[in-house]
């Protein structure tokens, strides 16, 4: 079976400026794919450009094997798409949208299924403008869903959510996972690209910057960042940062000279580097 | 293409439902007609003259309202919304959409129709329509025409705020100038030329054709021929630089 995409060399040009320039991108059938990258990085064109909604302006692409510039009626129901900001008709409720969007795919899941999945039961028959915005970003991933679809594209899906709604969304993506399907998350947040993504793809000026799994990204930073940082505060109070490769080492020669001292080392520390450290390293200017 | 037909049913349906749900729209569709021909009425109570003319020209209002206005507004607003984006993101097939799209406008179109033609028989005096085939056809020439013009024009407009300005700016013109010269005989040269050119004038004279004269299609042949050219000209813009989106910036 081919990938769920298959992205080479893709390029687009807006006019003289160039948005996205030679990225590569596999995603397998089953898997959380997050595109991580500061704005204007070129994950919405990219992502665009994968739901059809853009043409490209060179490269190859393959979503569900199908060129999806061609825009074809048999790959959109395949397909389910969370937009950065799609509206809604403010005079229907949610199950009356639902029950229309369900009519245009060959195998739509439960409308009532569906409701429940996304959170929206109690607002099943309210007015759309009478949501609020944590409830339309529910009923813009209910709409995603309706069709069944084998792969789901997520823009900044959580972008203003509170803690709680967001962890609500984290589930919703696992439990998708969980269904089998692929899922392509675009994010700035990179605690919820850590949290969901099984591999990441760090996005700067329309080019890759690095690709893996993010435990892989942490280990081993590309660009060669330190593996590991040991703080603690001296003996005059100030605060001391070491990174080292070799955390053991560096503790033992620490501690038996701070023992040797007759000092304590004060809030003493060991921690490995975020998916935020590697971020922030790559993507920094200059 | 069963598939196709079955799903412009279903967003028919579903514009109608919506329709019904907005009391702002539903109030422009049908009180606006009634007010004109309430005021027009009482100002030219008696004269029979008059009053033969006031019914065409509303009537020709109306299929400009319904059709031309209502779709600026209704797709300038649902692209600055996200709504085209979301269902272009769909597999509803395009076609699909705009035929219930556009099947709503006539619906409404129809029902003013309606309400003009039945306010002609019971209150103004003018009895039914001369010639039904007439009507039906200069009808739906306009709303073919002036629907396809609506969707282009809404390319124009860069934001739903100035949607009013843009849309009265052609529409309070084009009424004026139609009005003024259908029921002027004084009415200058130049402004009779370019009102014999734009789309709403031939229309009412179709429509006083219909209601008044039964004149017959064959004498309105060059009135649907100037409609039929806008529908032409409405159309290619409307497909060729329809956009789902908001432009950004």
């Amino acid at each position: 079976m081919s990938p769920a995409i298959e992205v080479r060399g893709l390029c687009k040009r807006y006019g003289e400026r160039e948005a996205v320039r030679g990225i590569d991108i596999t995603v397998a059938r089953g898997e959380v794919f997050g595109l991580l990258g500061p704005n204007g990085a070129g994950k919405t064109t990219t992502v665009e450009i994968l739901e059809g909604y853009r043409a490209r302006s060179g490269g190859e692409v393959s979503v569900l094997g199908q060129d999806p510039g061609r825009r074809s009626r048999a790959l959109r129901q395949r397909i389910g798409i969370v937009l950065q900001s799609g509206g809604i008709y403010n005079h229907l409720t949610p199950r009356e949208a639902l029950r229309h969007w369900a009519s245009f795919y060959p195998h739509p899941r439960d409308v009532e299924e569906v409701l429940h999945l996304s959170g929206l039961n109690e607002q099943a028959d309210a007015r759309s403008r009478t949501l609020s915005g944590g409830q339309l970003r529910r009923l813009d991933f209910a709409l995603a869903l309706i069709g069944d679809p084998e792969l789901i594209f997520l823009d900044e899906p959580t972008t203003g959510f509170d803690p709680a709604a967001r962890h609500a969304a984290w589930e919703t993506v696992r439990n998708l996972r969980a269904l089998g399907k692929t899922i392509l998350l675009t994010t700035h947040y990179l605690d919820e690209a850590q949290a969901l993504a099984d591999r990441v793809a760090i996005v700067k000026d329309g080019r890759i910057l690095a690709t893996g799994p993010p435990r892989e990204l942490m280990a081993h930073p590309p660009g060669g960042a330190a593996h590991y940082r040991v703080s603690y505060r001296g003996g005059s109070g100030q605060s001391i940062e070491l990174q080292t490769d070799d955390p053991t080492s560096l503790l033992n020669e620490l501690t038996t000279a701070a023992l040797a001292r007759g000092e304590r080392l004060h809030e003493l520390a060991v921690t490995r580097p975020t998916l935020e450290d590697v971020y922030l390293e790559l993507t920094a200017d200059g | 293409m069963g598939d196709a037909l079955t799903l412009t049913w279903r967003q028919y349906r579903l514009e109608r439902r919506m329709f019904w749900r907005n009391p702002s729209a539903a109030f422009f569709n049908f009180l606006l007609p009634l007010l004109f021909l309430t005021g027009g009425g009482a100002i030219l109570a008696g004269n029979q003259h008059q009053l033969n003319r006031l019914i065409p020209a509303i009537a020709g209002m109306s299929v400009m309202s319904t059709t031309f206005t209502a779709l600026a507004y209704n797709i300038v607003f649902l692209r600055e919304r996200g709504v085209l984006k979301r269902i272009h993101g769909t597999p509803l097939p395009a076609l699909s959409y705009f035929g219930g799209v556009t099947a709503n406008a006539v619906t409404n179109t129809t029902l003013q129709i309606g309400i003009v033609v039945l306010a002609g028989k019971l209150v103004f005096g003018i009895g039914w329509p001369r010639d039904w085939a007439e009507l039906v056809v200069f009808v739906l020439a306009g709303v073919i025409s002036l629907a396809a013009l609506g969707v282009a024009f809404a390319h124009a407009i860069p934001n739903f705020e100035s949607t009013a300005a843009y849309v009265n700016a052609v529409f309070l013109p084009v009424v004026f100038i139609s009005f003024y010269v259908f029921d002027s005989h004084s009415a200058p040269g130049f402004l009779r030329q370019i009102a014999e050119a734009l789309p709403l004038k031939p229309l009412i004279d179709g429509l006083y054709g219909a209601f008044i004269t039964g004149s017959g299609l064959g004498n309105q042949l060059d009135a649907l021929a100037v409609i039929g050219l806008w529908g032409v000209f409405g159309l290619y813009f409307a497909v060729r630089g329809f956009s789902w989106e908001q432009r950004s910036g």
